[in-house]
């Protein structure tokens, strides 16, 4: 089409709606921000006419890819460290894709623009696209990668895996609580507007470089629409940004979004790309270099920085906080260790590092060594089963974190640990700011205002506290992360498949009891609390 | 922060041969090559149900730890109290189209080729030189009129219910229905700017007017907006799929336009009206197995009826209206090869026979 039959056709696009005058649309989402006086933004229109033949042709292309990687034995040559944890990756994204889908009628209902609202509904159909394609690309895994255990479980262990909830909290973002926070501030101008680059470009070169073509081709294509999520998010920002009264929800949401965000995806991303990948190339770039290039460089400098002139405040604080932790605090190395520490209950295999490994990690994050290098080693010498219980319960100078109660990651930088008294329960927190989203950001009131569309934090918010008192072997049997003869489990600290003898079953996991820390924690009296806040913000937690 | 502007010497990941693909190895599950948390309503589980069922998770099946975000009201999730319909078991619809990724961009995609092919040629043989004036004042009119009806449905119920069903499975199939609503009310609004570029009388812009004031179209904006005003999402979903569509869009769509358009020399019109019908009959079928299988619940079926026959109560009544105020219409092309009862009576008729099928009683306005 021509660009002056675009712009007619546009135009006639917009006369489909009206004013109503018997009845308007009911409120079904509310928000508490206001968009009286915002001026009318035009986002990039959507021509249904062209959109599907655009996008199926993208599909044919992922489809011949896939077709082409089977014929082609690609998995011969992909590496089985990546291939797991693509078990969690898996289980978890298709929920935030569908839930963005789900979103889209909130900021529909928030922004009394018709112009937008035909970008949102398209991205809606986008949504369902990536939900469906990416569940697609797991069946695939699951039917020719060579251990299937842990993908054929995959949305009932996302249900009901500490790690699984942790990411379920990113897709639930975007569809409970203040539509405009929600649908616009967290899903796009945040998650989709930063966050994409290093989920859906960053990890997929990861992939490719592991053996995995499909997850570049996959996520590159979902990457594609991206673009226009974007653009519909930005058109909301600025109606937003031109009514004062707007002003102090949208600095309260940009430093929930950013930092939740962070904390979640970071935590995610970064272990699989620094943790899942073989290649140890010295040029391969590190989480922190790709994180400075997509989120600091294009994201933060290109994008936020210069809506600070329209009166955006932007959490410059949080942005150097989070670099801060990637580089200097370790974020995603002792996020990494979490996951290993806990792999009795995960439902992916995860391979120990090698010297190959810590001279890259040495080389990239100075340092690393001293603070992580012994326990990788006690990874290794306990990863068979025996002579010994799994690493979590043995003795090797680590101490099982306390859960984060808002981003749900424990409170794994250990001087940062925040705990409180809130709703009744002492919590911790990883950070003054994930403690501040729980204690006045996600409240009925902020500053002195009524914020009644605000949402609220809900449900069993530490997975510990479901397990509390139970035997490993019932807990790991319950979540059902046991293998088909019955007793193997699907989780293994290790990747060798060749002697059954190395392999962990339930009766190695027998008689080991499991406790919450929150449990604990509320029982100890004021003096206890104290002086176990002090050592806990003290204990480096390095293995010797 | 890092200084990444030294040059950097180019490198290749390498590839390592590791026998990782299926059957390279024996051990325990290395044959569990299907998903294991749901059963298939078949046999073998489809695409379809690999692809939809339990990726939106729910505490009546795996969800351990509940619902992390509430809204300021309410909890938050899917809560089964957004429609006073109630089921014992909202998972077990599945969608008869077994719409996902694949078959949306398929079919709606072949929609597109067959509807421009059929307006590229329509242009190419002059086909609407010989339309009357009364004929293209018709399609100005009324098809213009239509086409808000589509897109207010699309946006103002198809897409919020997405958001409020209880389960994957349904709100997948009420997205697809709002992209099939969207794409057709965009082909008719673009059908109409192709009509007003062609060398005829046709004035493009009278449907906003028609559509705003005319008196005969009046009771159906008023029935779609006061559809959109519905909190409930089943009830919204049942007046427009099962009453609205039935006794004013089958009404308008099939038993008129369908019917008159070839006698008065116009053979596009219904090829895109065509593609509207087909979605309908697509988006019904799922509207039809979810309340059929809402009255045949085993414990709240009969609390269902009773709730859907306060609908029709509710409902039927304004549609009719809408209905009988359309009449004058029937009258207005030149070529009238229909009546308006005969086209109702029909419209009636389907109607009767849907709901016998989802178990539910004639309304008495129908019989009169
Ligand atoms: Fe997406
Ligand atoms: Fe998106
Ligand atoms: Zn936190």
């Amino acid at each position: 089409m021509s660009r002056q039959s675009l712009t007619k056709a546009h135009a006639k696009i917009s006369e489909l709606t009206w004013e109503p005058t018997f009845a308007t649309p009911a409120t079904k989402f509310g928000t508490d921000y206001t968009f009286e006086k915002a001026p009318k933004k035009d986002p990039l229109k959507q021509i249904m006419r062209s959109y599907f033949p655009m996008e199926e042709e993208k599909d044919n292309r992922v489809f011949g890819a896939m077709d082409g990687a089977i014929r082609g034995n690609m998995f011969r040559q992909v590496q089985q460290r990546w291939m797991e944890w693509q078990k969690l990756f898996l289980s978890i994204i298709p929920f935030p894709e569908i839930s963005a889908a789900r979103a889209m009628p909130l900021a529909i209902d928030a922004v009394p623009n018709p112009e937008i609202h035909n970008g949102l509904a398209v991205q809606m159909i986008d949504e369902v696209r990536h939900s469906t394609i990416q569940m697609n690309l797991k069946k695939l895994y699951m039917n020719n990668y060579i251990d299937p255990a842990g993908f054929d479980m995959t949305e009932k262990a996302f249900a009901n895996n500490y790690a699984g909830t942790i990411g379920r909290q990113f897709g639930e973002g975007f569809i409970t609580g203040d539509a405009i926070t929600a649908a616009n501030i967290y899903l796009t101008v945040v998650a989709e507007t930063a966050f994409t680059n290093t989920l859906f470009v960053a990890m997929p070169d990861e992939a490719a470089a592991n053996g995995d073509y499909l997850l570049p081709t996959v996520f590159h294509s979902v990457q594609s629409d991206e673009s226009r999520h974007i653009s519909n998010g930005y058109s909301i920002l600025l109606m937003a940004l031109a009514d004062e009264r707007n002003r102090p929800l949208l600095e309260r949401d940009m430093r929930y979004a950013w930092w939740n965000n962070h904390c979640v995806v970071d935590a995610a991303i970064g272990t699989f790309i620094e943790y899942g990948t073989k290649d140890r190339r010295k040029d391969r770039e590190s989480y922190a270099e790709m994180w400075q290039r997509w989120i600091y460089d294009d994201y933060y400098r290109s994008y936020l920085l210069p809506l600070e002139k329209y009166g955006l405040v932007i959490p410059h604080d949080l942005v150097e906080e989070a670099w801060n932790r990637i580089t200097k605090k370790f974020y995603v190395h002792e996020v990494a260790r979490f996951f290993a520490t806990g792999w009795p209950v995960n439902y992916w295999r995860i391979d120990g590092m090698t010297d190959a490994d810590f001279e890259w990690f040495e080389d990239k994050y100075p340092g690393w060594y001293a603070r992580f290098g012994k326990w990788w080693e006690a990874y290794n010498r306990l990863k068979y089963p025996g002579k010994n219980k799994p690493i979590a319960f043995e003795d090797v100078g680590y101490e099982y974190p306390h859960r984060c109660w808002t981003c749900m990651v424990p409170a794994l930088i250990r001087e940062d640990m925040v705990v409180d008294k809130v709703d009744g329960q002492w919590r911790t927190y990883c950070s003054e700011t994930c403690a501040w989203t729980d204690t006045t950001a996600f409240r009925p009131e902020y500053q002195g205002r009524e914020t009644p569309n605000m949402g609220r934090l809900t449900g069993a918010r530490e997975w510990e506290t479901l397990h509390h008192g139970k035997d490993l072997a019932d807990i790991i049997k319950d979540l059902g992360y046991v293998r088909d003869d019955g007793k193997t489990l699907i989780p293994q600290p290790h990747l060798d498949l060749d002697d059954p003898k190395k392999l962990w079953t339930l009766d190695d996991v027998r008689g080991i009891p499991f406790g919450s820390p929150n449990v604990t924690l509320n029982q100890m009296t004021d003096a206890e609390r104290d002086a176990w806040a002090a050592s806990y913000r003290a204990n480096k937690n390095v293995s010797v | 922060m890092v200084d990444t502007t030294v040059p950097k010497t180019r490198s290749f990941p390498k590839i390592e041969f590791t026998d990782s693909e299926a059957g390279a190895k024996e051990f325990p599950s290395s044959k569990s090559r299907t998903y294991s948390y749901y059963k298939p309503a078949k046999l073998r589980s489809t695409m379809y149900e690999d692809v939809t069922v339990d990726v939106q998770p729910d505490p009546d099946r795996h969800l351990t730890q509940g619902w992390l975000y509430g809204f300021g009201d309410g909890p938050g999730g899917y809560p089964v109290e957004w429609t006073k319909a109630v089921s014992t078991n909202w998972h077990a619809f599945l969608d008869p189209n077994e719409e996902w990724e694949q078959t949306i961009y398929r079919n709606n995609a072949a929609v597109v080729r067959q509807v421009s092919l059929c307006l590229d040629n329509a242009k190419r043989a002059r086909a609407y030189s010989h339309w009357t004036p009364t004929w293209s004042t018709f399609i100005a009119r009324n098809l213009g009129a239509w086409m808000h009806v589509e897109n207010g449905l699309a946006l103002h119920v198809f897409t919020p219910a997405n958001r409020q069903g209880p389960t994957n499975m349904i709100n997948t199939s009420l997205c697809v229905a709002a992209a099939h609503k969207m794409r057709f009310a965009q082909d008719l609004a673009l059908f109409n700017l192709d009509l007003s570029e062609a060398d005829i009388a046709f004035d493009g812009s009278v449907h906003k007017d028609v559509w705003q004031n005319a008196p005969e179209w009046q009771p159906t904006r008023q029935l779609v907006e006061e559809i959109t005003a519905v909190h409930d999402w089943g009830e919204q979903v049942f007046a427009t799929s099962i009453v609205l569509e039935q006794l004013v869009g089958q009404l308008f769509r099939s038993e008129l336009v369908m019917q008159i358009a070839a006698r008065n020399g116009d053979y596009v019109t219904p090829t895109i009206v065509g593609t509207g019908e087909n979605d309908y009959a697509r988006d019904l079928a799922g509207s039809r197995a979810l309340f059929k299988m809402l009255t045949r619940d085993e414990q709240h079926g009969a609390a269902n009826k009773v709730l859907f026959e306060g609908w029709l109560a509710t409902w039927v009544p304004k549609a009719i209206a809408a209905a009988r105020a359309l009449q004058p219409i029937w009258s207005q092309p030149a070529e009238k090869t229909i009546t308006f009862a005969t086209s109702f009576d029909a419209a009636q008729e389907k109607f009767r026979q849907l709901l016998d099928e989802i178990g539910l009683d004639t309304p008495k306005e129908l019989d009169r």
